[in-house]
């Protein structure tokens, strides 16, 4: 019978071994479809891929429409879902105590947090598409801004609680009134965690296919006008993936591989950021 | 002589206060008279009800939905707990510092300035004057004086608290409340506060709530002990710690209870 101590210390071994390999079994994939993009899009991410347009079978082109469609749609999206996220965000931490106002649309804001994006798609398809009569990048725009909405509304929710009430009873004890306290100083110590979030949702609708397939479409040509159907990186991917065509097959995974480095990019700010603030307090 | 005698100047006059946090009543028939430009501290057990009775004195209650006081405090004659008591108004004449330092996520200069800003249209110069006077006052402005422009987070906690305070006098409030303004503190700084505390009642009326009796015994002029929701005992600090009147008292004091 191995002593007390021997047991606790080969049981700790062999549960940091399992926990090690679950980590590794996760990172393997992860890693292999890096290393699967990196293979097939770095050969295809030349000069032409940021000055040329989608190209027509069998001539040369890039993906400069799509990216500029992709970086214009996002940002309108963010630009109309951020402000109305960090509102009710807003509202739901720091009103939302009482009254049966702010249950309600927390839950529902959970429902929208996971609803399948082809359905905010249809549902974009359906109030905007068929009543304007052609596909447009304000559409894509629109169904974007509905996936951006509910994930900044959770994490400015989630930042503001964690700022102690102390901070608020500290605020309102020298005699400021709530809308003050709000701006200055809750929101403001959790403006990282907030903007984290805003980061995280960019990264969330930079991939969203299926919202954009019935809303902006598609467009082989350079255009900036947003009530024209307007080309984008997803449904690029999408549309030339599927092609019989090589050098199609070749933009679409260097389309994949722009889109993922530029998550990963995100993704990494986000953290060094909300590091650097946590740190700081 | 009881201590409404000794007391020639109150400032406050607390008069059948009752407390309830929805239906738990946590402070009973409270009578108390905390005189001017003097040290008041509150002292008892966990959930005697000391700090529910300092954060009436401001209000501070009214930010939770379920929490309610009925009675009278008078302060300087005029009902605070009154619903026309502009509470804005009542929080510029008393000031609050917490158990733990709370500086607002702003420059060191800024945190002071927050609050005077909420009541006083000052110029540049008369606001670089007022922050100055009130660091020199919490004698904090020789450590911060070169980096006002700098985080109030990134002091040190004993710093931070006397950042605190430095905010909650900026304002010229009458009364200060501290609600164990050292017990997140070490004790060079607690020793600093201590100090601080001393040279403050000159100018300032000033409640402590704490849970060392030692620091009671040395900074306060008077002295009320609490225990359950009731106020047990109150006179000046000398008697109730060597002479005190009731058992319950004697026995907390020495350490018998609590």
């Amino acid at each position: 019978m191995l002593d007390l101590y021997t047991r606790r210390r080969i049981f700790n071994a062999l549960s940091l071994g399992i926990s090690v390999l679950a980590m590794l079994f996760g990172l393997f994939w992860l890693g292999w479809i890096l290393w699967t993009l990196l293979e097939h899009g770095l050969p295809g991410l030349g000069a032409h891929v940021f000055t040329q347009t989608t190209p027509a079978p069998g001539s040369s082109g890039g993906l400069i429409n799509a990216i500029f469609g992709s970086v214009m749609m996002t940002s309108v999206a963010v630009l109309i879902g951020t402000p109305i996220g960090i509102l009710a965000g807003t509202y739901l931490a720091e009103f939302g105590q009482r009254g049966w106002l702010a249950p309600l649309t927390r839950f529902i804001n959970d429902i929208l947090l996971s609803a399948p994006s082809i359905v905010i798609g249809l549902f974009v398809y359906e109030v905007y598409v068929v009543k304007v009569g052609h596909f447009a990048g304000w559409g894509g725009a629109l169904a974007l801004s509905i996936i951006v909405i509910p994930v900044v509304i959770r994490t400015t929710e989630n930042m503001l609680r964690l700022i102690p009430n102390s901070l608020r009873e500290a605020a309102a004890a020298i005699g400021a009134p709530q809308w003050k306290i709000i701006t200055f100083v809750t929101l403001r110590a959790a403006r990282a965690g907030i903007l984290t979030g805003i980061l995280l949702a960019i990264a969330r609708i930079s991939g969203e296919t299926a919202p954009l397939l019935f809303t902006s479409l598609n467009n082989q040509f350079w255009s900036s006008d947003m009530n024209q159907p307007m080309a984008n990186l997803p449904v690029v991917i999408f549309q030339f993936a599927m092609s019989p065509y090589e050098d199609w097959h070749s933009l679409a995974w260097a389309g994949a591989l722009l889109i993922t480095l530029s998550v990963l990019t995100l993704n990494i700010v986000a953290r060094v950021m909300f590091r650097q603030k946590s740190n700081s307090q | 002589m009881t201590a409404e005698q000794i007391i020639s100047a109150p400032k406050l006059i607390v008069r059948d206060l009752n407390f309830y946090y929805g239906a738990d009543r946590a402070l009973k028939d409270i009578n108390l008279v905390i005189p001017e430009k003097m040290v008041t501290a509150f002292i008892g057990p966990s959930g005697c009800g000391k700090s529910t009775l300092l954060r009436t004195f401001n209000r501070m209650y009214e930010l939770y939905p379920k929490q309610r006081a009925e009675g009278e405090i008078l302060l300087d004659g005029q009902n605070l707990l009154d619903k026309k008591q502009d509470l804005n108004n009542l929080r510029a004449k008393i000031g609050m510092v917490f158990q733990k330092p709370t500086p607002f996520p702003m420059s060191i200069y800024d945190n002071i300035a927050f609050g005077v800003k909420l009541y006083e249209n000052l110029s540049k110069h008369d606001m670089d004057e007022r922050i100055e006077w009130a660091l020199k006052k919490a004698a904090l402005w020789t450590e911060v004086k070169d980096k006002l422009k700098q985080s109030g987070t990134g002091l040190s906690g004993g710093q931070q608290q006397r950042l605190c305070i430095a905010r909650a006098i900026a304002v010229k409030p009458q009364v200060l409340l501290l609600d164990e303004p050292t017990s997140a503190l070490d004790p060079i700084s607690t020793a600093h506060i201590e100090k601080l505390i001393d040279e403050l009642k000159k100018d300032f009326t000033i409640v402590i709530v704490t849970h060392n009796m030692q620091q009671a015994a040395r900074v306060s002029d008077f002295t009320a002990y609490m225990y359950l929701g009731d106020l047990i005992e109150f006179g000046d600090t000398s008697t109730v710690f060597t002479n005190p009147k009731r058992k319950e008292t004697e026995d907390y004091i020495t350490g018998r209870f609590g």
